[in-house]
């Protein structure tokens, strides 16, 4: 926060105290320490609304996700693919709720912005050469004991939708095909260990985030709102269920060449697309978890530039690629440039966000591409390439061009965070550190969960009948879309009597 | 009489039934239809991954005339529906036997 800023808002709120230091002391002139303190819990309270509303925008991202995914798989399967989206929502919710967030934050330390809470403050810890690194939280479960407080719980809200975000990414690339029980049980992991143990290391104080002070690079992992958190995260996730989980049926031929499977409904996905984008400034410039904090600006300019670059590169390369500017790559562009700009956001300047965006429209046809015809992995939606490719490009690109203005204190490194380009390699350390880790804990977590899943629902695949005849019917029981009904509805027996008589 | 079936480009719909109209056609049945001639369809990509068109949607508009009407309802229907590219469709006739008008029971040309 700059100087003018602080005096800014401490004039305003000053302004704000005025009434009530009045008629509570019209004897006496108001005390320093009582203006001082009115200045402070004003802006907590804003800080407290900030959160909590960036929190409800991204909370808003599910219809989103839903409405993308949906769109991009067929009618026969969109009741199924609606409904994955629509129940992740509570299904890691209360898994986070549970275990997730304890995990995740139990030993976040004081939520400075929100009061200076203080209680979250078991990390459960290594001590390896001769320093603490910690492994995961281990306060909070259920929300209740210490966790019970107002900080912690607008800290709660904001960290599970991110979670949610995270949990609804691989239903997209296994959709037209998953079981829903196996859906089901396989997001309890999700939101209950695979998400919050990483969320831990780059958020709640884990080791990743004491490479800065206990290595020395830079100021540890510096993932602002979450690249490698939430999106590489689910990215990883995604990869290996895909691969698991196997194509579906008709996607490759037997020389291994790929069929296109167009989407159902491609107006649906590109406004969700654009609700996507909307809840991204609450997912970028909430995460300063501080109205109070003036860089939430640069933040979200510096998001909406990148979407709007990714969008651009990726109709470029489509369109002069492969004929025409399909609107698939469309959405996935704009939101490849989104979740790109997602770890540096905060700490870059606005021709580098462009530069970012732009790079991440290219880098997601390119691994649209490459999924497909290199790995034979088939992703219906491209979730691997939007959240898992651009999610580390996001990170490595916090160690190329953090220009070294903003991020004091972050991970209790005193200096900004600075990139390879304006002179620091370690922070770049940092970064590349980050991904191995993510690729590792999440992968390695994500195929023990399945693999117990598979177990407990008997396998997570559908038969071949069902997968041919649309997951809708066999599986929820409606379809998305009744046919159109020419016929007039039968009557119930009681109206054809009554009209008889 | 004879059954004149005309399968048309989607957009060529409204141009048609004027057309019919003008001539004085007073009734057609129209369906939407998908079918593959010698244009045999095209390929399209998606996600960068080719997929083959091959059943392309058209309407398809069935007529019932006297006789003697038959000439001008195919002229009629060339000319409104012809765009000169490929994919412009077919017109099939057939002989009918009878036809009945339901609610009063005519039969033959006077139930058209």
């Amino acid at each position: 926060m700059t100087a003018k800023s602080r005096w800014t808002l401490a004039a305003s709120a000053l302004v704000l105290a005025i009434p009530g230091i009045l008629f509570a002391q019209t004897a006496a002139p108001p005390k320093i320490e009582d203006v001082a303190k009115a200045v402070a819990d004003n802006t907590t309270s804003i800080n407290f609304v900030w959160v909590l509303v960036a929190g409800f925008l991204v909370m808003f991202m599910q219809a989103g996700f839903a409405m993308v995914e949906t769109g991009f798989t067929r009618a026969k399967n969109a009741s199924h693919t609606v409904a994955m989206n629509f129940m992740v929502y509570g299904i890691a919710m209360l898994a986070y709720w549970v275990l997730g967030f304890a995990l995740q934050a139990g030993g976040v330390g004081g939520l400075s912005t929100l009061g200076g809470y203080d209680q979250m403050n078991k990390l459960f810890t290594v001590h390896i050469a001769g320093k603490d690194w910690g492994l995961f939280g281990m306060r909070g479960f259920f929300l209740t004991g210490v966790a019970y407080n107002a900080s912690v719980f607008a800290y709660f809200l904001f960290q599970m939708v991110f979670m949610d975000t995270t949990a609804t990414i691989p239903t997209g690339a296994l959709a037209e095909r998953w079981k829903f029980s196996a859906f089901c049980v396989f997001s309890l992991f999700v939101g209950g260990i695979i998400y919050p143990v990483f969320a831990n290391w780059g958020w709640g104080g884990g080791w990743l985030t004491a490479l800065g002070a206990n290595a020395g690079l830079g100021n540890g992992y510096a993932d602002f709102a979450g690249s490698g958190v939430v999106h590489l995260t689910g990215g990883t996730i995604a990869i290996v269920t895909c691969w698991l989980l196997g194509p579906r049926r008709g996607k490759f031929n037997a020389d291994g060449t790929a069929n296109a499977i167009p989407g159902h409904d491609i107006p649906m996905a590109m406004y969700g697309t654009f609700i996507l984008c909307f809840g991204w400034f609450g997912f970028n410039a909430g995460s300063t978890l501080a109205g109070s904090d003036s860089r939430i600006a640069v933040i979200a300019v510096n998001t909406m530039l990148a979407g709007a670059a990714g969008g651009m590169s990726a109709m470029i390369y489509v369109w002069t690629r492969f004929g025409k500017p399909d609107p698939s790559m469309l959405a996935n562009g704009t939101l490849a440039g989104l979740v790109a700009i997602t770890a540096p956001c905060a700490f870059v300047t606005a021709p580098a966000a462009v530069f970012i965006g732009l790079a991440a429209g290219f880098l997601v046809c390119f691994a649209v591409t490459f999924v497909e015809r290199t790995l034979k992995l088939d992703d219906p939606v491209g979730a691997i390439s939007v959240h898992g490719f651009n999610g580390a490009w996001g990170l490595i690109s916090v160690g190329l061009f953090a220009d070294g203005t903003y991020g004091a204190g972050l991970n209790g490194v005193a200096s900004n965070v600075t990139g390879l380009l304006y002179g620091s390699a370690g922070q770049l350390g940092a970064q590349l550190i980050g991904v191995c880790a993510n690729l590792m804990w999440v992968g390695g977590s994500t195929f023990v969960a399945w693999k117990i899943t598979g177990l407990i629902t008997r396998g997570h695949r559908v038969s071949a009948e069902v997968e041919e005849m649309g997951l809708d019917m066999p599986e929820m029981g409606v379809p998305a879309y009744p046919a159109q009904e020419t016929l007039p509805a039968p009557q119930p027996a009681a109206a054809v009597l009554r009209q008889a008589s | 009489m004879k059954l004149i079936k005309a399968i048309v480009k989607p957009f060529k719909l409204d141009p048609v039934k004027d057309a019919l109209h003008e001539l004085g056609v007073t009734g057609l049945t129209i369906g939407e239809v998908k079918g593959v001639g010698r244009q045999k369809g095209h390929t399209e990509l998606y996600r960068g991954a080719e997929y083959q068109v091959d059943l392309v949607p058209k309407v398809e508009i069935e007529v019932v005339v006297a006789d003697d009407l038959v000439g001008r309802v195919v002229e009629t229907i060339l000319a409104s529906a012809k765009t000169g590219n490929i994919g412009d469709g077919k017109i099939f006739i057939i002989p009918i036997e009878d036809a009945i008008r339901v609610r009063t029971g005519e039969r033959g040309e006077n139930a058209l």
